[in-house]
């Protein structure tokens, strides 16, 4: 089997399959309906990127294992999301700061990834790019309209930011997995992706009248350590297959 | 989602036997015509071919596959619209019909073919603008009721994946918008 790429692979979908995941606990809960038909659309496109990578990951592993299996039959430690998905939905503010750093880095990468060497990679990309790009349009729209909004929604965005800018960095923070792909031509420079991250994050912020705080990176996520929250969420997200395995409908 | 399944019952070339020869005896003419009659599940206005995500017809001896593309990666409808066109086959005596799913090239909304724009203007539905790209900022979007185009965007995302919110600020209705992808 070819490591490197079922570990991009299920990298890839694990941070769409539990961002989407999160992201659906809005619906029926957000604070207008606009918002919430469009937190609602936003975790349908970020599931259906997830099983495009999950089928994927599935393909070069050769086990047998399908999207499904994949997403809702492994243990914690066998997820490669950044910890930055995983971290709780918080307020309304803190779901949508979460996201905006979360689009800050995936369209760019997307956008890469979409002249991938690896034409199976480059498909996907090419599509989920075109999502993508919708996505950060909105979180970067609205970070800035709320951040440079009321006194209470300023401090309620400047908090999330500080709560969740640390981990942002996982996502650009390169590993033997993308230094490995980089050279096959299959994945880009991180470093590169990172330069338009942090281009398209500070602008915004700048223009949103919010500071990123001084704060170290945290990362653990891409290698399978995650924080407490992603037990959480697999035992809601998989709790069916658990109880009544092999059930469908 | 149902399709009619005694629609134009005559006007196909003499229903074949349930045998598995329809394969030779249709051409994908015949079998791209059929599909023209599969609605959209989620805009029954508009018909799969309509909206351009049909690629491909092939015959493979008796076995007819059909490729189609997904608009959106998580929209719902797409499982619908591969079983629709399953039925819709096999009701016209196609017993070994596969469909696939093709991502490359992705789906473009400048694949909805000029008939399909029209048919979601006369739906209430304001359809995409030629010129496919992503992002919203675009040129001004006519109200589907009055013309008008003195219009604003309600909200980014409306009542399916493919479609955003607008306001006419004439008429005053509301309406959906075909998001151009």
């Amino acid at each position: 089997m070819d490591r490197d790429l079922f570990e991009f692979a299920l990298r890839m979908g694990d941070n769409a399959l539990i961002l989407g995941q999160q992201v659906s606990a809005w619906c029926g809960h957000a604070p207008a309906l606009e918002e919430d038909i469009a937190l609602a659309n936003t975790a349908l496109d970020l599931i259906g990127q997830a099983k495009l990578w999950l089928d994927l990951a599935g393909e070069i592993e050769g086990a047998g294992r399908d999207a499904d299996a994949l997403a809702f039959l492994r243990d914690a430690r066998a997820f490669r999301n950044a910890l930055l998905v995983e971290q709780s939905n918080g307020d309304y503010g803190q779901t949508l700061m979460r996201q905006f750093l979360f689009d800050a880095w995936h369209f760019p990468t997307l956008k890469s990834l979409a002249a991938s060497g690896e034409p199976r990679i480059a498909a996907i990309a090419v599509k989920a790019a075109k999502e993508a790009e919708y996505h950060f349009e909105r979180s970067r729209d609205l970070v800035i309209g709320l951040g440079d909004g009321s006194e209470e929604s300023h401090v309620r965005m400047q908090r999330a930011l500080d709560l969740l800018y640390p981990f942002q960095g996982e996502l650009t923070a390169p590993d033997s997995v993308d230094e490995a792909l980089r050279a096959r031509d299959v994945a880009p420079d991180l470093a590169a992706v990172k330069l338009e991250t942090d281009r398209l994050t500070l602008e915004t912020l700048a223009e949103a009248t919010l500071r990123p705080p001084p704060a170290p990176v945290r990362k653990g996520g891409k290698t399978g350590l995650h924080s407490e929250g992603l037990g959480r969420i697999l035992s809601d997200m998989q709790f069916l297959q658990r109880a009544y395995p092999g059930a469908s409908w | 989602m149902s399709v009619r399944e005694t629609h134009d019952a005559r006007a196909f070339p003499a229903r074949p036997a349930r045998s598995g020869a329809a394969g030779k005896r249709a051409s994908a003419g015949d079998i791209w015509r059929l599909l023209e009659d599969v609605p959209d599940p989620e805009i029954p206005a508009v018909s799969v071919v309509d909206l351009g995500i049909v690629r491909g017809v092939e015959q493979a001896g008796d076995e007819v596959v059909v490729t189609v593309t997904p608009t959106y990666s998580g929209c719902p409808a797409t499982a619908a619209i591969r079983l629709d066109i399953e039925k819709a086959l096999r009701a016209r005596g196609f017993d070994r019909v596969r469909v696939e799913s093709r991502l490359a090239p992705p789906w473009t909304t400048d694949w909805i073919s000029a008939e399909g724009r029209a048919k979601l203007r006369a739906y209430g539905i304001a359809p995409p603008e030629p010129g496919g790209c992503a992002g919203t900022a675009a040129a001004p979007v006519a109200c589907p009721r009055c013309g008008s185009l003195r219009t604003e965007r309600v909200s980014q995302f409306g009542s399916t994946p493919c479609k955003a919110q607008h306001r006419c600020a004439d008429c005053l209705e509301p309406f959906d918008r075909f998001k151009r992808i």
